[in-house]
């Protein structure tokens, strides 16, 4: 039987890779997604924002996992058959981090105050000149240190897309735990892996939090 | 002289409570005119609904040849001639002191940029802020970013400017710099229209002053007639103020 060694580890860390390329898809895509969300939920036709509304629910209310056993084997039954694992993945997250992040931007939209839509609506500005030019600036700099926040979370949960047969970080550490029968020392490995993946995004978050609340508002 | 604003009969409630109740005044081109009146006499929510930020129940607003009360109101159009300046300045907080100015000419006038630098450094300028171009609101005092407000709305090249309660929220120091640059514009011909507890100024620099009470408009006077009101209660108010 194998032991725990070097190239494992190796094997990890191109894993690891994986997962930050995962995470890079799902927060691009999540983000442009969740954008439109956020925009959406701001509307000013009541039918958008409900639709939006609804949108987020249903996301925030189903657990990821279901929503990837949902796109990887529902997809399958209407006919897409050998979806490939990191398409699956990638759709789920995309889904997963567009209903969050599209919330926590409407909030910092919601937070600039009323005041300065009225004052840009008094300038003869139009609602999309007052949003761009306007809001979204103000809203951007509230959104730093939330966005950076949930960034890890992604990460995080690109550990689920495993149950799709993809081959992240997590799948990794079990693939070699069944060969080698070290758990303790394989998911450790794991588990830094993540941490140092995370902990400075964390750090830097906070950091930002900071910044950006001391200083011009 | 045709009037530039015309409120007849306006009416407006929040809820259950009245607070337009019958409101009718005229105001002509160049004239300055101030509306005196207790906090919650209806003062602040009538300069609100002359710039349709507030909508009214009953009577009919009209405003540079704009119908107010209709439904068919182009708002935009009535905001290229009406200017209004807040009590909390509003300043975009993002923008230096500049490009605060900038903003609508370039976006909402199509201005090139160098014209629109221009026509910024002119309005600070004339309320003399010109070295305060490049700070950013937060870097300003009070007095200053209202300054940078009222050259904001100047920029605009409004017919018709709203102040409302503008320097309510400024020591007695700053407060003077900016009544200084409002007596300069009403000077200048400008068509005002000011909310204020500034019993002094109204004196010295309105045409025509209002005291609006329990939603109406309870009496109106040349401003330099201020110390001889007819009615007691204004009597009673001017006195309390000075």
């Amino acid at each position: 039987m194998p032991t725990f060694g070097f190239n494992h580890v190796e094997f990890l860390l191109v894993a690891a890779l994986w997962t930050l390329g995962l995470s890079a898809i799902a927060f691009i895509g999540g983000g442009i997604l969740g954008f439109v969300i956020a925009l959406a939920r701001v509307s000013s036709s009541a039918l958008v924002r409900g639709l939006a509304g609804a949108y987020v629910r249903i996301v925030q209310g189903t657990p990821l996992l279901i929503l990837l056993f949902l796109i990887y084997f529902g997809l399958a039954i209407v006919g897409f058959n050998n979806l490939p694992a990191i398409i699956a993945a990638g759709a789920g997250l995309v889904i997963y981090s567009s209903g969050f992040l599209g919330e926590i931007w409407r909030g910092c939209i919601e937070s600039v105050p009323k005041t300065q839509w009225e004052a840009a609506e008094c300038l003869a500005m139009t609602r999309w000149q007052r949003m761009t030019r306007v809001i979204l600036p103000q809203a951007a700099r509230i959104a730093t240190a939330p966005t950076v926040g949930f960034l890890v979370q992604i990460i995080k949960n690109t550990s689920l897309a495993s149950v799709v047969g993809f081959v992240e970080l997590s799948q990794a550490g079990k693939l070699i735990n069944n060969s080698t029968f070290q758990p303790f020392i394989v998911f450790i490995t794991v588990a830094v892996i993540y941490f140092l993946i995370c902990y400075p995004l964390s750090a830097w978050s906070r950091g930002l939090e900071r910044r950006l609340n001391v200083g011009r508002r | 002289m045709s009037a530039v604003v015309k409120l007849s009969n306006v009416h407006k409630s929040f809820g259950a409570l009245k607070v337009l109740d019958g409101v009718s005044f005229e105001v002509n081109r160049g004239e300055v005119v101030a509306v005196i009146g207790q906090s919650g006499s209806g003062k602040s929510t009538a300069l609100r609904c002359i710039n349709a930020l507030e909508t009214i129940e009953q009577g009919s607003i009209e405003v540079c040849g704009h119908a107010i009360h209709s439904d068919k109101l182009d708002k935009r159009a009535l905001r290229l001639d009406v200017g209004i300046v807040f009590q909390s300045y509003n300043l975009f907080p993002h923008l230096t002191a500049e490009q605060n100015i900038m903003l609508a000419p370039t976006c909402v006038r199509k201005l090139g940029k160098k014209e629109a630098k221009d026509l910024a450094r002119e309005c600070l300028a004339r309320v003399g802020l010109a070295e305060k171009a490049d700070h950013y609101p937060e870097q300003l005092s009070g007095g200053q970013q209202q300054r940078v407000a009222i050259a904001r709305s100047l920029a605009m090249q409004p017919k018709v400017m709203l102040f409302d309660e503008v320097t309510s929220a400024l020591d007695p120091q700053l407060t003077g710099e900016v009544l200084k640059v409002m007596e300069d514009l009403a000077r200048g011909g400008m068509t005002m229209i000011l909310v204020t507890h500034e019993m002094s100024f109204a004196r010295k620099v309105a045409t025509n002053v209002i005291y609006m009470r329990q939603g109406k408009v309870w009496e109106t006077l040349p401003g330099h007639q201020l110390e001889n009101p007819s009615t007691p209660e204004l009597r009673e108010f001017v006195g309390s103020e000075l």
